[in-house]
């Protein structure tokens, strides 16, 4: 365990938390783009150097301005009336906190059982791109399909409704 | 703190909770969104960090996975903010405790 890999933890956790308890939704969308850039940097420190552009490409560059379009196109940058929180809130954070202990649990009881390589993995992004185009073709298309289909599905969804005649 | 692995985990655990918790307790439907995409992340870093220790790193299995999910979830935001602007016009509200019926 290496200091940059607690700052990056600690820089991406704090971008989570700020993301989830901030009150303004134009702060929480900074607050995620912090943790998304967080993350990158920990693909980057993993030694995933693909994964962690393709991170900053995705989510910094398409998912974050998406969630800057859509708070701005529903009016989110007021403050609601009654609180950020759901009447529920006590009982998600008791789920949440249920999860992470399991999750811990078994990850601090099971990590032993798992055989580490230490060595850094030589991958070059052309193996990434013969691999993608050889032994994983029919995934990458299939993506093609779906990004596609959403690309239409969510014009289609938040395009103007004509009025229809009622019946 | 006992080896690299357990500790990107733990990271990634909590990260999913945390994505958890704003996705159980925040009232604004593109927050809860928000919190979804949290906890992808955190199953994609679980899926980078076993590739980086796991025993075959050169057959890029848990990469591809990444990869893929990431590009799913792309989508899945496209597709679910598309929603919330749908439904903000129809009801003119985001919050998700307004939203009890499944009328148009």
């Amino acid at each position: 365990m290496t200091p940059v890999f607690y700052v990056l933890a600690a820089l991406t956790l704090a971008g989570g938390l700020a993301t989830v308890l901030l009150k303004h939704l134009v702060h929480c969308a900074l607050a995620t783009t912090v943790a998304f850039a967080g993350l990158a940097l920990l693909y980057l420190q993993l030694d995933a150097q693909f994964a962690g552009f393709a991170q900053i490409l995705v989510y910094i560059g398409a998912v974050a301005i998406l969630i800057v379009f859509a708070i701005l196109l529903t009016r989110g940058a007021e403050l609601p009336k009654d609180g950020v929180f759901s009447r529920t809130w006590f009982v998600g954070l008791v789920i949440a906190a249920g999860v992470f202990a399991v999750l811990g649990w078994a990850v601090l009881e099971s990590v032993r059982a798992v055989p580490q390589q230490m060595a850094v993995p030589a991958v070059t992004v052309r193996e990434i791109g013969i691999a993608l185009v050889g032994r994983y073709v029919l995934p990458l298309e299939i993506v093609a399909l779906l990004l596609t289909a959403a690309t239409i599905g969510a014009v289609i969804v938040a395009m103007h409704e004509k009025e229809r005649p009622k019946p | 703190m006992t080896t690299p692995l357990a500790g990107y985990l733990l990271v990634a655990a909590l990260l999913f909770a945390i994505g958890l918790a704003g996705a159980l307790t925040r009232r604004n439907a593109i927050l809860v969104l928000i919190g979804i995409e949290l906890m992808l992340n955190a199953a994609n870093l679980n899926l980078i960090a076993f590739w980086r220790f796991g025993p075959h790193p050169e057959l890029l299995t848990g990469m591809m996975f990444a990869i893929f999910s990431i590009a799913v979830a792309a989508a899945e935001a496209a597709v679910g903010l598309g929603l919330v602007i749908a439904i903000h016009r129809h009801t003119n509200t985001t919050d998700l405790d307004k939203m009890n019926r499944m009328k148009g």
